[in-house]
């Protein structure tokens, strides 16, 4: 059946209950541009209908929280009246139809977060999940998503200093892009939405408006994808050198003082911009659409809706318009008075000198329906048969293919492709646990990574969740960061279907355990469902961006192994095959995750980081013990030998993950021994071998796997770039 | 206090940057508008900065090297003063046929972010510190169009690349004009001015712009 045999508000992605509902609330039947409005504010995408009542469990607050969720982004204190703002968000349906523009622009969209909080972005980091690079539909999503990242990154001048990618079957029709982007400012420059002071001017600057994007947030990111092959010219195109003009436009504006609030055009375009401006401050908003400046002609449904990028919405008192204006010219940036700030709490769009939008604000931006969705628990699977998984006749050999799966091999394929040193502040650069920023005019510098264990939130999703918050805190951690703040971006099927809701609670729960334990609050985030297609939905990926900090920028921790004769020492548990990389099945046979006690291991760490004891530190994670021995032998060329105790099968002493586990050197025995000692009775450290050599050796008991670092080189290098020729 | 004018065309991204590596050598540095048809008052030495001048739009470097500030840039080279052009600057300097050849897409057909070890070339320009011929230092690559194409019989080649990654013609990482004034190079020195950084070999480059 085609769209145009469809209802109006159907063809626009509104149920036949929401239809019914926007006459009550408004007294009369909606205008069409008012419908179109309401299609996309009610969309899954902008009112978050079916998980709002399920993000109450995060902690949001914490002496540090400046700006919770519920913003363009969060915001906290990092001291010396420094501030630091960060933001997760979610491109997906977008790149899964063009992955170059969409992943590019989803990069646009959360720089723009961080700019409209009056921030300077200083670091980009992406989380990308596709399918097996083995489809050569997976390679071009992949490589193409690669491309626009780096494209738009590179062009507006913000280092992509991290991020973590994963590829699996389950990705295929769906991929992820996720695009984290942080930003600095002082605090008495926080800037936020909300519009205020009847009277002053509306000013919409940056690019012109155009078609491109219109109703990308209601079909196509809040429905399946192949519900409707005519949903795909939805998707919006970059323009960075736009961007970067924004970028520094803004930044002269916000340091002179020029706007009352600033607010960015993402997703529902003007509709949302100034539908939340005029909630949020409680007032009304006056804007005359024939003043949007166009680039093609447009009705005044489109112009409301058009998601055309790099645009920004700012409420300017009268007497500075005309600065705002000329710097917005000596950057070469449409910038023009569309509206006025009014009484009242009605959003009013005209015309041709006609009112064709004439409604409370709060109606789209706060009155969208809520849905519980339905929270059928699935069954854990059986745990993984480990006598149908063989040990492996060649230790060694497992060790290199492990090395150079996808999953597992080195990621320079991807990060070289991204300036990750513009600025000049990147003083940890991709390749380790997680990357360090100098701080700008501070001695401090912040830690950023993103991470998520989707394979345990598959089968256990309160698990899954509470290790995707600790494997960000023990990436942070072995920077020597203490973490201090979560973004989060919760990527899920359809949530109306399935066990999906009840994995989207569990997963939510978990996260909570874990976040309380570490003292660390959620200030923003975002959620992106309906990532399924009729045959295949993604594993639930709630993706966790986590900010650390470190007091002195010098004083960060590396990976890499230091010199001969160093001490290395195990904090944590054993792993297990079960849900492993190597075994790559079930994990209905982990162990249920002890926050408590995975907590004290990361606190460890960071005690000994303090003490400036760790000459390196590395998070055991994807690919085990064996696979970080050989990350931290190749990260500076030092080779090591490792002996750890029999009784074990090999592949699971060498390959088992879990157990919360990082991987520590010290100088000598005196320095191991001291921090065995400040170690809580219920952490277990053990030394397990020494720095040296150019080989890497993992004895188990009798048992010797070898590679020299040339072999364990080539295998770790080669996989990605072998797995896209 | 040498004055150092940084130049700034919409697009530019390392002004900052190299503002700050130049202060760390005891320079004074000013912006230049790309609009504005005359150097600071008092400029000793131009540095211009990498980035996407106008968006690279056309050909990297086109735009800008038809800028205003352009005019007073190359009346600074052609009176003997000093001009250093880092990988968008260095783009711009020879689509302003102040230093010759071009460059063109690197040979891995992609962007390229990675520290990089280099060779003096030439060490009787003032862009190396006075490091013999040989010497190797180590400064970060990023770029996409940084493969210089031309004849290195026509230029002072400065710097050479020991790695052929992005095929520049005889390795060629950075050259200077015949009278060494003025020195253009694809590797970013500002980035490599800071031992947290990892390196601080960019300042033997920067310092060419100091006495």
């Amino acid at each position: 059946m085609s769209t145009t045999d469809l209802p109006r508000h159907r063809q626009l992605g509104l149920t036949d209950d929401e239809a019914a509902r926007i006459p009550e609330l408004l007294g009369r039947a909606p205008t069409d541009p008012e419908l179109v409005m309401f299609s996309l504010m009610w969309s899954e995408h902008c009112s978050y209908k079916h998980s709002r009542p399920l993000l109450g469990g995060f902690p949001v607050t914490g002496e540090r929280v400046l700006q919770g969720p519920g913003e363009n982004a969060g915001v906290v204190d990092v001291g010396d009246g420094i501030a630091v703002a960060l933001k997760i968000e979610s491109h997906n349906h977008p790149s899964a139809v063009e992955p170059f523009e969409g992943a590019a622009t989803g990069v646009g969209g959360i720089v723009r977060d961080i700019i409209a909080m009056g921030a300077r972005p200083i670091a980009l980091l992406d989380s990308l999940r596709f399918g097996e690079l083995t489809s050569a539909r997976s390679r071009h999503l992949f490589t193409r998503s690669v491309a626009g990242i780096g494209h738009y990154g590179n062009c507006i001048g913000v280092p992509t200093v991290g991020g973590e990618v994963a590829f699996d079957d389950r990705y295929e029709e769906s991929c992820l892009v996720n695009a984290m982007c942080v930003g600095v400012l002082a605090h008495d420059g926080l800037l936020r939405a909300a519009a205020s002071g009847p009277g002053n001017a509306l000013v919409l600057f940056g690019n012109r408006t155009g078609r491109d994007g219109i109703g990308g947030a209601s079909v196509l990111a809040s429905a399946e994808l192949d519900e409707d092959e005519d949903k795909r010219p939805s998707v919006q195109v970059s323009d960075p050198f736009t961007e970067r003009k924004l970028m520094d436009c803004c930044r002269e504006l916000a340091a002179a003082g020029a706007f009352v609030a600033l607010q960015d055009l993402g997703a529902a375009g003007l509709t949302s911009a100034a539908s939340e401006m005029a909630a949020k401050g409680r007032v009304g908003l006056d804007i005359d659409l024939d003043l949007v400046p166009l680039r093609e002609a447009l009705a005044p449904a489109e112009i409301l809706v058009s998601e055309s990028q790099e645009r920004m919405l700012a409420v300017v008192a009268p007497e500075r318009l005309d600065e705002v204006v000329d710097t917005c010219r000596r950057w070469d940036l449409d910038a023009t008075a569309i509206g006025r700030v009014t009484e009242g709490e009605n959003l009013v769009a005209r015309s041709g000198g006609e009112v064709v939008v004439d409604l409370p604000a709060r109606l789209l931006a706060d009155e969208a329906p809520v849905y519980e969705v339905p929270r059928v628990p699935a069954e854990r699977p059986e745990p993984l048969d480990l006598a149908a998984l063989p040990e492996p006749e060649d230790p060694a050999a497992a060790w290199r293919e492990l090395l150079a799966r996808p999953n597992v091999a080195s990621k320079r394929w991807i990060y070289e492709r991204y300036d990750h040193l513009v600025g000049a502040n990147t003083i940890r650069r991709p390749g380790g646990d997680a990357a360090v920023v100098r701080l700008p005019g501070s001695e401090r510098a912040i830690a950023l990574t993103t991470d998520c264990a989707e394979r345990l939130t598959e089968v256990a999703p309160r698990q899954g969740g509470r290790a995707s918050v600790l494997e960000a805190a023990r990436n942070l951690a072995c920077t020597g960061a203490r973490p201090i703040a979560a973004t989060d971006c919760l990527n899920f099927p359809n949530p109306e279907k399935g066990s999906t809701g009840w994995r989207l609670a569990e997963a939510i729960a978990g996260m909570s355990d874990a976040l309380l334990a570490l003292g660390v609050p959620v200030v923003s985030g975002n959620v992106s469902l309906y990532n399924e297609s009729a045959t295949r939905a993604i594993l639930p990926t709630p993706v966790v961006g986590m900010l650390g900090l470190l007091e002195r920028a010098d004083r960060s921790v590396g990976h890499g192994f230091g010199v001969d004769g160093d001490v290395i020492l195990l904090v944590g548990d054993d792993g297990v095959l079960d849900g492993s990389e190597y075994a790559r099945g079930s994990g209905g046979g982990q162990p249920d995750i002890d926050v408590e006690r995975e907590v004290a291991a990361i606190e460890l760490v960071l005690r000994a980081a303090d003490d400036g004891m760790l000459v390196s530190a590395h998070d055991v994670s994807g690919g085990g013990l064996a696979v970080a021995v050989a990350e931290s032998a190749l990260a500076d060329g030092v080779g090591a030998v490792v002996q750890l105790a029999e009784g074990r099968r090999v592949d699971e002493a060498l390959f088992g993950e879990g157990g919360g586990r990082m991987m520590v050197t010290v100088r000598d025995d005196d320095a191991a021994a001291a921090l065995m000692r400040m170690a809580p009775e219920d952490v277990l450290v053990r030394r397990i071998g020494t720095v040296g050599g150019d080989r890497v050796t993992v004895h188990v008991g009798d048992v010797e796997a070898t590679l020299t670092l040339a072999e364990a080189g080539e295998a770790y290098e080669r996989g990605l770039p072998e797995a896209l020729a | 206090m040498t004055r150092v004018a940084v130049v700034r065309f919409p697009g530019s991204l390392d002004h900052e940057s190299a503002a700050r590596a130049v202060e760390g050598l005891g320079a004074e540095a000013v912006e230049a508008w790309h609009a504005q048809p005359e150097l600071p008052e008092g400029t000793d030495a131009v540095l211009i900065p990498g980035g996407f001048s106008y968006g690279d739009h056309l050909r990297c470097g086109a735009i800008a090297s038809r800028a205003p500030v352009m005019d007073a840039v190359r009346r600074h080279a052609e009176g003997g003063g000093r001009v250093v052009g880092i990988c968008n600057g260095f783009q711009v300097l020879c689509e302003a046929g102040l230093l010759p050849g071009a460059l063109r897409r690197n040979a891995t057909l992609s962007f390229v972010c990675r520290q990089m070890e280099l060779e003096v070339a030439d060490d009787a320009t003032p862009w190396t510190s006075g490091r013999p011929a040989g010497d190797v230092i180590s400064i970060p690559v990023k770029n996409n169009e940084g493969a210089w194409y031309g004849d290195p019989d026509a230029a002072r080649v400065v710097l050479r690349y020991r790695e052929d990654l992005l095929g520049s013609t005889d390795r060629v990482a950075g050259i200077a004009s015949a009278d060494g004034n003025v020195m253009g190079l694809m590797p970013h020195p500002e980035e490599a001015c800071d031992p947290l950084l990892g390196s601080t070999d960019g300042r033997l480059v920067l310092r060419g712009l100091i006495g």
